[in-house]
Parts: C-alpha cells; sequence; structure tokens
C-alpha cells in the first residue's frame, strides 16, 4: 500500500519542480577530482591558458594595416572588458534579441574592423573569447534581468525543458533531477556554465558553450542546431540566467 | 614490424606510425620494450614511486608524476626514468634524461591511457643499474558519444 | 604557430633547487584515431623536448603518442648561475620552437 502511494506521488510530481534551489547551486568544478581541480587553478599547468595567451596577442593585431586592433579602441582588456563576459548573452537592438559573446565579437569585427567574421570554433575566436571571458575570471554572473529578453529566456528555459531525440530526455530530467549521480563512468554535473570557453579532457581542447549543447543534444540523438542558432542562444541565455550569482571561473577544466 | 618499431621510437626519423593496427599492445609487447632497455640487466623494484590518480578523470589527460629516491650527485644520479604502459597501442609514453643537475628526481607530466592497466617506470641510474616502480589507474570511457 | 607558457623563477640563491613548467599548445595527434568515414588520421606528435640553462642541457623528454596533448613538463634543477634557459620542442612534419627565458641567481 505504501509503495503505491509512493509510486502515485512520484508521478504527480511535475518536471518542473526539479529546479534547484539557489542555495543549492554547485559548479562543475567541485564535481571533478582533485587533480583535475588543480589543474584549473595553477594558470602555469592549466591548457586553456593557452588560448588566453593567443587571444591576448590576437587582442593588439590589427586585422590588416588598415583596419584597428581591439586594443586600439578598447585599451587595456583588463580594465575595458572587466565583467564583459560576466553578463552575456545580452539583448542587442540591432539584431531584436540576445547575442552570445562570439557574436558580440563578430559584430565588433565586421562593424567597427572591417574584418571578415571569425568562423565559429575556429582557433582564433575560442582564443579571443577566452581571453576576454577570463577578464572576468571570479565575478558573479549577471545575466538575463533586462526585461526586453523576457521572450528569449522562456524559449531558453522551453527547450531545456523539452524532451529530445531517440532517447527522449530534456536537460531538466539529468542537470536538475539527477546531477550527482552517475551516467557511466561520469558524473552528471548541473550544468552552469561558469567556466567558457573551457578546456575539455575529452576534446584535447578548448571549446564553447554551444560545442558542448550541440554534443548534449546529440548525445541524446537529436540533430543539434547549427552553430549560432538563436535556439542556442536562447539556451545559453537561459543557462546563464540559470547560473546567476556563480562566479565565472574561465579558462575552466573540465572532463 | 619489431625491427621498424625499433627506429622509429630511436627517433630515427620516419614520418609513419602504425597507422594500420587497430589492435592494443600487449603485456608482452611491453615486456619486450623493457627488455630492449634493460638488457642482461637485473630490474630491481624499489627508490621508484609513481603519483597516478587510481580512477581517471579522462584518460585523454592522466596527471602523472615519477620520483626516484636518489642523493642526485655526480657520483650517484638518476640518469634517465622511461615510462611505459601496457594497454596502449604502443608501449612507450616518455624517456625522461636527468642528470646530477637536477637536484630533485622529479618529473611530473600528463599521459593518455587507452585502458585500466598499470603505468611502469623504469629508473637507469648512474651505476648502470635499474630500479622500478608502477601504479594502476582505472579507466573509464565518456558517457556521450559526440558526433563533431 | 604553436604557442608556449613557461614558468621559471625570476630570480633564486645559488644552490637552490627550482621547479620549472613548460606547457606547448599541440593537438599530438596519436595515428590511431580514424574519421567518421573510416580514414585513419596520420600521426602528428612532438618528439623530443630539451632544456638547456646556460648551454648545458639540464632535462631532456623524448615524448610518444601517449603523451596528451598540449604536452606539459615539470622537471628540477639546481640553481647555478644567472642566465638563460633555453626550451627546445622538435617533432613530427619538421615542427620546432624555441623560447628562451631568463634567470637571476645571487
Amino acid at each position: 500500500m505504501n509503495r503505491l502511494a509512493g509510486l502515485l506521488l512520484a508521478l504527480a510530481i511535475p518536471a518542473v519542480a526539479g529546479q534547484i534551489p539557489l542555495s543549492e547551486r554547485r559548479s562543475g568544478y567541485e564535481l571533478m577530482r582533485q587533480d583535475t581541480r588543480n589543474l584549473q587553478d595553477d594558470d602555469t599547468a592549466n591548457p586553456g591558458m593557452l588560448w588566453v595567451a593567443e587571444g591576448k596577442d590576437l587582442w593588439s593585431a590589427k586585422p590588416d594595416s588598415a583596419s584597428r586592433a581591439c586594443a586600439d579602441c578598447h585599451g587595456d582588456a583588463s580594465v575595458s572588458m572587466k565583467g564583459v563576459a560576466a553578463r552575456y548573452p545580452v539583448f542587442s537592438a540591432s539584431a531584436g534579441r540576445p547575442i552570445d559573446l562570439e557574436q558580440r565579437i563578430n559584430a565588433c569585427r565586421t562593424r567597427q574592423q572591417h574584418a571578415s567574421p571569425f568562423a565559429f570554433e575556429s582557433r582564433e575566436l575560442l582564443a579571443l573569447t577566452a581571453y576576454i571571458a577570463r577578464q572576468s575570471r571570479g565575478m558573479p554572473i549577471d545575466v538575463g534581468s533586462d526585461p526586453r529578453l523576457e521572450p528569449f529566456l522562456a524559449a531558453g528555459r522551453e527547450e531545456f525543458e523539452r524532451r529530445r531525440g531517440q532517447l527522449n530526455l530534456a536537460c531538466t530530467q539529468c542537470h536538475d533531477d539527477n546531477w550527482g549521480k552517475h551516467l557511466g563512468g561520469s558524473v552528471i554535473p548541473q550544468g552552469h556554465p561558469t567556466g567558457y570557453p573551457i578546456y575539455r579532457l575529452e576534446w584535447q581542447g578548448v571549446g564553447s558553450l554551444q560545442r558542448r549543447l550541440r554534443g548534449c543534444i546529440s548525445g541524446v540523438r537529436s540533430e543539434p542546431y547549427a552553430y549560432g542558432a538563436p535556439e542556442l542562444v536562447n539556451l545559453e541565455l537561459f543557462l546563464m540566467w540559470r547560473a546567476r550569482g556563480m562566479p565565472l571561473e574561465t579558462p575552466a577544466v573540465r572532463p | 614490424m619489431k625491427r621498424r618499431e625499433f627506429l622509429v621510437v630511436s627517433g630515427l626519423g620516419t614520418a609513419f606510425g602504425f597507422a594500420s593496427r587497430a589492435a592494443r599492445a600487449t603485456p608482452a609487447e611491453e615486456k619486450e620494450a623493457i627488455l630492449r632497455l634493460t638488457g642482461a640487466a637485473m630490474v630491481k623494484q624499489g627508490r621508484v614511486t609513481l603519483d597516478l590518480p587510481p580512477l581517471v578523470e579522462n584518460g585523454n589527460s592522466v596527471p602523472l608524476t615519477v620520483s626516484v629516491d636518489s642523493p642526485m650527485t655526480a657520483a650517484d644520479h638518476v640518469k634517465a626514468i622511461h615510462v611505459f604502459v601496457e594497454k596502449n597501442p604502443q608501449p612507450f609514453v616518455a624517456a625522461f634524461h636527468l642528470g646530477p643537475r637536477a637536484g630533485r628526481a622529479v618529473v611530473s607530466t600528463r599521459i593518455r591511457l587507452a585502458d585500466t592497466q598499470t603505468v611502469v617506470a623504469i629508473c637507469e641510474m648512474s651505476d648502470g643499474s635499474f630500479w622500478s616502480g608502477s601504479a594502476d589507474s582505472v579507466v573509464t570511457l565518456a558517457a556521450c558519444t559526440e558526433s563533431e | 604557430m604553436a604557442t608556449a607558457l613557461i614558468h621559471v623563477p625570476a630570480s633564486a640563491k645559488r644552490g637552490e633547487i627550482i621547479q620549472i613548467k613548460a606547457l606547448i599548445s599541440h593537438v599530438m595527434e596519436p595515428g590511431y584515431r580514424r574519421t567518421s568515414l573510416g580514414a585513419v588520421i596520420p600521426r602528428d606528435i612532438l618528439r623530443r623536448f630539451v632544456c638547456t640553462y646556460n648551454g648545458e642541457e639540464i632535462f631532456r623528454a623524448e615524448m610518444y603518442p601517449a603523451i596528451a596533448a598540449n604536452p606539459y613538463f615539470a622537471f628540477n634543477t639546481i640553481a647555478s648561475d644567472s642566465g638563460t634557459f633555453e626550451f627546445t620542442w622538435s617533432g613530427d612534419n619538421g615542427f620546432s620552437k624555441r623560447e628562451t627565458v631568463a634567470i637571476k641567481v645571487e
């Protein structure tokens, strides 16, 4: 009789009730082994710092002799870019929708530097994003409070909670309801994008949040959205809002 | 195949690897690789400590520190540390050449482990003796496959 | 164009044992992976890393495909004189990179 009551109760709880209370949020950092945490914490050993170093060079490089370098307008990145990555995605008036940091960098490339945009997941774009985001390391994520973002935040939440793919899984089922448990040999994190672009041991390189999302989406045997797709940016927006207040760790190391 | 393997290993510079070999190396190949290093000399167990995680975060990048108990003087020091594995595609991992100027015979790096296995370090001393140490590590695959 | 990050203490006392850390960006393609169409991705690894201190070799690593991507080494040396550390990486496809770092020893 008790088992039946328990089963009925379990079925009655709606999926949305699985949201993690703010105080119980944990970065993926806390679920890693000590060795990997040490690797992230050591700037002289963290492989992500190689991309940050390359980004620093790109910051001062002119796309061609006639164009300006990032530094020509923005000066010292440790000053001008402080806090920037912790606020992205933001609402772009010209786009009429949210854009992420990669899209913002490319908007600058085309409009201000009159240069061609970097391809998504290109070495240059990852390096520049990593360098800029590194300037916000330690700062609390502050995304989503702009009222213009409301419909996109709702769309992102819907992406997170909707079942998809042959495995018919929604992000929330693993990352809200079963975080901390194991999927195969891996511990399921809560899925907060606290350190992007990350150096992922599985990739043996640095990659963006969109790359990780596409990986997860294809992992449940669903066709992933293209890089830069509005669905992915909406999801990024929702995930950063879900992680609001948590400190940015870029460049993070993750398994 | 074995002779070609030896040439590539000694750095005589052919660009090809073992592209056609899908199979893993065996403990027997590791034994042979170690034997080629030590020859007829006896390998004593001890003085060599491997710091390796018992369970890896990811087999693509496993931190390894090898420490050798040695005074590191001109008269008595570590000449080289050779690291071997038994279940990777090939048994060699790295060879570190030290000397009395090292001060301390401790080297750290990150290695790849293809499967749960034992990692062995053979240390070559200045007096020609060989000492060995080993450590085990459990390797699991990542949970999801990705279509990159 | 590979990037290298090296950590050497800027100064040390004579006779002190110092730790040197060297990290370089390199894919270390092992030669065993295949594309989704089944073609083997050819090996492309670094094979040798040498550190000299005022011209004398103090550390050398011979690398095989089992060294993880973006190779990292931490090793020690006795700070003897002020001068220069030279780091050289070489490998497949004619790869070669050299970096130097100065140290003050008192």
